[in-house]
């Protein structure tokens, strides 16, 4: 009986092992950020260079950061979701754009609608590699203390919002400052 | 034809400038240059993960094999650069990661699995080896050693 069952047994615990590797995501490379202070940063602001903006503005509160750039197809994607997010003035959003020109940066916000707080722009991607960014979008939320709580890599989705995002920043919103 | 081999010449062109622009780094002495090709060969691409920074074109490759660049004319060690990059994009970077609990069984279970296959190999020879053989009766024995032996007499 064992004869059988044996090779029968280790045949399927090849496949379902097969089956959970294929159904990960290869491109979700754990980010070594979570719970660590958000790097910090002094950009201009797209909209009135010669003012700068950086992450000690937002000290005491919860904040989202969204890195994009006007060259970033998924970025089109994501970008109804975030308008949607800032009309509902929950929580702060600030934008980073990646490697990207001026003008196209502008424009494209004037065309889609402007979502961010404030943006930032990164022209060199400096910034972008200190916080770890490899591909573009990837969203960030950061506690009342500074410190990286979450990341998203790729579009976010009404469900990723729904069910991930939104949840903890109202989490995050009770505790202390 | 002709279209193809322009097809070719075009690719081949911009592989070559592709190929030109990794090596367009100079450096003070050959053993910076050395550490620069070991350590972008080392770290991988994190846009197109299955390609080391020296292979890469993506367009973080190209950063990041300038930052390596730049941290070597600094003056920085190996290791400081290796750190700098798993700071920011964690083990996942580096094609050989270090040995810790979230890696061991990366590293290990190779060698586990082998082990298991040499251990089902031996007991599979061990068991076959003890067996009786298949065929005791004297007369089938006696018929087997004839039929052999008519076959080696026989003119061929």
């Amino acid at each position: 009986m064992w004869r059988y069952l044996l090779p029968l047994g280790l045949f399927i615990g090849l496949v379902a092992l097969l089956a959970v590797g294929l159904g990960l995501n290869p491109r979700e490379v754990p980010s070594p950020f979570i719970g660590k202070p958000a790097p910090q940063f002094t950009l201009p602001r797209l909209h009135r260079p010669e003012a700068t903006v950086s992450p000690a503005d937002f000290r005491g509160q919860v904040w989202l950061l969204n890195v994009w750039a006007s060259w970033c197809a998924s970025c089109r994607v994501e970008h109804p979701v975030f308008n949607a997010l800032a009309r509902r003035q929950e929580v702060i959003l600030v934008g980073l754009n990646y490697k990207d020109q001026r003008n196209d940066a502008l424009q494209w916000l004037a065309e889609l609608g402007d979502p961010y707080t404030v943006t930032a722009m990164d022209a060199d991607g400096k910034v972008g590699i200190d916080w770890g960014v490899y591909g573009v979008p990837e969203t960030f939320v950061i506690d009342k203390r500074g410190i990286i709580r979450l990341k998203h890599t790729g579009p976010v989705t009404r469900e990723v919002l729904r069910d991930e995002i939104l949840p903890l920043v109202r989490e995050l919103k009770k505790e202390p400052a | 034809m002709k279209r193809l081999t322009t097809g070719f010449l075009a690719v081949w062109l911009v592989t070559a400038s592709a190929f030109a622009a990794i090596g367009s780094h100079e450096f003070d002495n050959p053993q910076d240059e050395q550490r620069f090709k070991a350590l972008i060969a080392e770290l991988r691409c994190l846009v197109c993960q299955n390609q080391n920074l020296a292979d890469s074109n993506a367009e973080l490759a190209q950063d990041l094999r300038e930052q390596v660049y730049t941290m070597i004319q600094q003056g920085a060690t190996d290791q400081e650069i290796i750190d700098y990059m798993v700071n920011r994009y964690g083990d996942f970077v580096l094609y050989r990661p270090p040995f810790k609990a979230t890696t061991a069984a990366l590293w290990i279970g190779p060698f586990v699995i082998l082990a298991g296959g040499v251990l089902v190999a031996v007991v599979y020879v061990r068991r076959r080896r003890r067996a009786p053989p298949a065929v005791t009766d004297e007369a089938e024995l006696n018929r087997a050693r004839q039929l052999l032996n008519d076959d080696e007499t026989k003119p061929s």
